[in-house]
């Protein structure tokens, strides 16, 4: 079973994501767990010590930004680092480069396709 | 060889004092028949001399005399002389008593020459006395009429100066006349020019807030459409439990479909109210003050600056805090006015912290916190800020319009001129700062409950 780590200050997206995910969830293929900040992220990762593979972060937070947690990420957890996807409403190619330098796995637009996320899931993580 | 002696006095006092009056009160028509009775006067004087002809001429001056003296009793305008020409009547009437006596009864007058030249005594002594009193008279008069000339001529003068004054005044009133009206159409331009600004100031900030609005409102949409498509999949899952008779499975999907549905609601509402709010902050204010929850409108434009913010400096990122008293109940503002004037302090928080974190100074974490606070009889909004501060030297001027220490075009010196008006003027509330260079910044406003 792999576990995702979702951050995003908004809180329906937990409500969101377990429902896009009810049959992966079921199934056990999939575990979400979800932080509404950054902050918040870095201390689950602590606390959880390299237990999700795949983190999927918005990057428009307030307080530690998307882009913050995700160079905190690759910087500390070498070998090896979990996946990190970046999501963002701004389609912008400024961060979409930060992202990618500071060692972003893939980087996604909202409103967030799901179909594609599955898939782009499936593929990175079986 | 006697020579009327008296006679020519009397025609010549009588003579100079009539000319003399008649210069005075210009009776210009006087003054040739007076030159004649001169030049007969003294005629008539030289004949009888010449030719010893007292007998006779003595007649003639008895005629000129009584004619001279009647003429003048007459005589309208002569009649302030009156009383200075009865002085010589008695003399007339009695010397020409004296000279008929002579020629009609020599006797009886050497009988009575005593008489006769005590009674001319008389008539000199009466002719003295009165022109001495008219003489005292007619000096007094002739000071009273001075005076009362030099009294005209300043009068006069009083009066030509007065016209004059009259048209500087005149003048001067049509001058001030103009510069005021000119004056008016300045001050109805600024007043136009300072409608325009306004207007242009909200415009700026509505532009700062299109990318937080944008992005603010995408994000309620997005869960609309996510929820709204998972909650037709779980349907579709519902049916085909029902089908399969497993009702509490179908019950269980059911109840998620419910809370979804809620969800969406929600997230269109909050949509909603950001088109709201923004529509709000771009129509003119309404000017009326309506029942407003201040925390709401708080939060909101936290938000809504925040994102502004964000969309033009992707890099840039603070923490917010929200410190928003639950007791404050909904108290009667403008909301649209309040809300501009805590965009406006935000905007300059968030500007201020940007400005700090370009320093690069180790461990500066940006922070911008809004805070509300019921008072017994007043609310209380905080806005702070841990960027760099005002300096003491700018600090008296950062309320005045138009100062500003921005770059041109990120900054139009309006803002806090504006909140300042919009708080107490338009509530009468305060606006007060207070701030640390290189701690921060914390602007308080105080709004009464019951203004
Ligand atoms: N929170 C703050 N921290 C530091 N300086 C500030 C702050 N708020 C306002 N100022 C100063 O006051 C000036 C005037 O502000 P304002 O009237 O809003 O105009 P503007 O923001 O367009 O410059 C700013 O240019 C800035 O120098
Ligand atoms: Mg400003």
């Amino acid at each position: 079973m792999v576990k995702i780590l979702v951050v995003d200050d908004e809180r329906d997206i937990q409500a969101l994501f377990e429902q896009r995910f009810r049959k992966e969830i079921k199934n056990g293929e999939l575990e979400f767990v979800f932080a509404f900040s950054g902050e918040e992220a870095i201390t689950y990762m602590k606390d959880h010590d390299q237990e999700a593979v795949l983190i999927l972060s918005d990057i428009n937070m307030p307080g530690m930004s998307g882009l913050e947690l995700l160079r905190r990420i690759k910087e500390k957890y070498e070998v090896p680092p979990p996946l990190v996807m970046m999501i963002t409403a701004y389609g912008d190619t400024e961060n979409y480069s930060l992202a990618m330098q500071l060692g972003a796995d893939d980087f996604l637009t909202k409103p967030v396709d799901f179909t594609a996320l599955k898939e782009k899931l499936k593929a990175k993580l079986v | 060889m006697p020579l009327s002696f008296a006679p020519l006095v009397v025609s010549l006092v009588l003579a100079d004092k009539i000319r003399k009056y008649a210069r005075v009160n210009s009776l210009q028509q006087w003054e040739k028949p007076l030159r004649y009775t001169l030049v007969f006067s003294v005629f008539l004087i030289s004949t009888e001399a010449v030719l010893s002809a007292y007998s006779i001429t003595k007649w003639i001056w008895h005629v000129y005399l009584i004619a001279m003296i009647a003429f003048s009793l007459e005589q309208k305008e002569l009649r302030k002389l009156r009383m200075f020409v009865l002085a010589f009547v008695p003399f007339e009437i009695v010397s020409l008593i004296t000279d008929l006596a002579e020629v009609i009864n020599v006797d009886f007058f050497s009988a009575n020459e005593t008489y006769f030249k005590n009674a001319m005594s008389l008539t000199y002594i009466w002719m003295v006395a009165i022109l001495f009193s008219q003489n005292r008279q007619f000096k007094a008069a002739e000071k009273e009429r001075i005076k009362r000339q030099q009294e005209d001529e300043l009068n006069k003068a009083i009066a030509i100066r007065k016209v004059e004054l009259e048209g500087l005044v005149a003048e001067r009133t049509a001058e001030l006349t103009a510069q005021k009206e000119e004056l008016e159409l300045t001050l109805d331009e600024l007043r136009s020019t300072q409608s325009q600004l306004i207007q242009a100031e909200k415009m700026a900030s509505l532009g700062e807030l299109t990318a937080g609005i944008a992005h603010e409102i995408q994000n309620p949409l997005n869960f609309v459409n996510n929820f709204s498509e998972v909650s037709k999949e779980l349907l579709d899952e519902m049916m085909a439990e029902l089908d399969k008779g497993n009702n509490n499975d179908a019950k269980e999907i059911a109840s998620d479909i419910i809370q979804n549905l809620e969800k969406i609601n929600h997230h269109g509402k909050r949509a909603d109210a950001i088109v709201k709010g923004m529509l709000q902050h771009s129509r003119s204010s309404s000017g009326q003050k309506e029942p407003t929850d201040v925390n709401a409108l708080a939060d909101e434009f936290l938000r809504l600056a925040y994102h502004g913010l964000r969309a033009k400096d992707k890099s840039f990122n603070a923490t917010l805090k929200t410190d928003l008293d639950a007791n404050i109940g909904i108290i009667k503002v403008i909301p649209q006015d309040i809300g501009r004037v805590i965009l406006n302090l935000l905007t300059n928080a968030f500007y201020a912290v940007n400005e700090r974190k370009k320093l690069n100074i180790a461990g500066y974490e940006p922070l911008v916190s809004i805070r509300t606070k019921r008072q017994e009889n007043k609310v209380e909004i905080d806005v702070s800020d841990n960027g760099n501060g005002i300096p003491q030297r700018v600090i008296d001027k950062i309320f005045q319009p138009f100062f500003t220490t921005k770059p041109t075009g990120e900054g139009t010196g309006l803002g806090l001129s504006l909140s300042y008006d919009i708080i107490v003027k338009g509530h009468s509330g305060e606006l007060r700062v207070e701030t640390r260079e290189g701690e921060g910044t914390v602007f308080h406003i105080q709004l009464p409950i019951n203004a």
